[in-house]
């Protein structure tokens, strides 16, 4: 009974790579790739006690309205393109025009919408304040620690936020426009 | 004499295909590791609008999502066109959020409570009453860590 010389026949691997690609397949179909982003935003808190005054010419007021027009100041229309401009222009002002912002850290945007704005324009105005206040930030990183704001460690960006304070509040909104 | 000797009878070797498996298994692998299965089927029209001052959120433990938008045509028959507010897998009221939210806060550990941000998913043709409505209520369970969420613009400048 001398059976020990006899090789184990081998396995057929040929259809391994039909398995493989079944199941490459079945993944990269079901595969979503991780891109949670979007405008992040810190409500305030409930209110408690009177809300502080402040001067009437460190305040921006935008209101959007119904239509998804933009109206600044009460007075001024203006296109969705130059906002992020006149922005930078109320923050930067230092006390120069009257009318506008005495310094970047006392400076305070109120933005209004109506009911019936659509979520699509108020998104593109935040993103237009932001886009302001991201370049303003970057341009004081640069001027004081030579890098962009992001590039800093946190301490620094600290000073650069407590020089140049995001401060968006928003306003409970109409409903002139109606709901849905 | 012939220099040239005739191919004829000759086969082209084939290529061999036994590092084909390694291959996708490699490729299978990195699939396999990335994927992030779809826990909740949206039930709502999504078309999220587009930003570019994005933040980007690391720490996907920490977020939930609130959908907002009409109901998709599959679903319009039942709930009709309005726009419907949906967690999880259902569609609640708004006065139902500040108890979504206490339970989503009571799935973290205690040091993680105050961190969990809310993204709020919704449909570009929303209006705002709707989404104001939300804010208040999010107020009300002290949920201030607000996300919109967008898609990525690339800026002009």
């Amino acid at each position: 009974m001398a059976k020990s010389k006899r090789s184990i026949p081998e396995i057929n691997a040929g259809s391994m790579a039909d398995i493989a690609f079944l199941l490459l397949i079945f993944f990269l179909i079901t595969t979503t790739m991780a891109n949670d982003q979007g405008i992040l935003n810190i409500l305030p808190p409930k209110i408690v006690g009177e809300p502080p005054v402040i001067k009437e010419r460190n305040v921006l007021k935008i209101l959007v309205n119904a239509n998804d027009q933009i109206l600044v100041e009460d007075k001024i229309y203006m296109n969705l393109d130059d906002l992020a401009e006149y922005t930078e222009k109320f923050i930067m002002n230092n006390g120069v025009d009257e009318n506008l912002s005495v310094s970047p850290a006392a400076a305070v945007i109120s933005l209004k919408n109506d009911r019936g704005t659509s979520y699509n324009a108020y998104i593109k105005v935040q993103n237009e304040l932001r886009k302001a206040f991201n370049k303003l930030r970057n341009q004081l990183s640069q001027d004081r620690y030579g890098a962009n704001f992001d590039a800093l460690p946190e301490s620094k960006q600290d000073k650069i936020i407590e020089a140049l304070p995001q401060r968006i509040s928003e306003a409970e909104p109409d409903n002139v426009g109606g709901d849905l | 004499m012939s220099k040239f000797k005739s191919r004829k009878g000759k086969e082209m070797p084939g290529i061999s295909t036994a590092s084909l498996p390694d291959i996708v298994f490699m490729l299978l692998f990195f699939f396999m590791t990335v994927t992030k299965m779809r826990s909740t089927e949206v039930m709502v029209k999504l078309k999220v609008p587009k930003a570019s001052e994005v933040t980007k959120i690391t720490d996907k433990k920490l977020v939930h999502y609130i959908y907002l938008g009409e109901p998709t045509d599959r679903l319009k028959a039942t709930y009709g066109t309005g726009t419907r507010i949906q967690v999880n897998d259902a569609f609640i009221l708004k006065s139902d959020i500040p108890a979504f939210i206490e339970t989503e806060r009571a799935k973290m550990p205690e040091y993680k409570k105050n961190q969990i941000i809310t993204a709020l998913k919704s449909d570009a043709k929303v209006k705002m009453g709707i989404i104001s409505d939300i804010k208040k209520q999010l107020r009300e369970a002290n949920q201030l860590k607000l996300m919109y969420y967008t898609n990525k613009k690339t800026s002009k400048n």
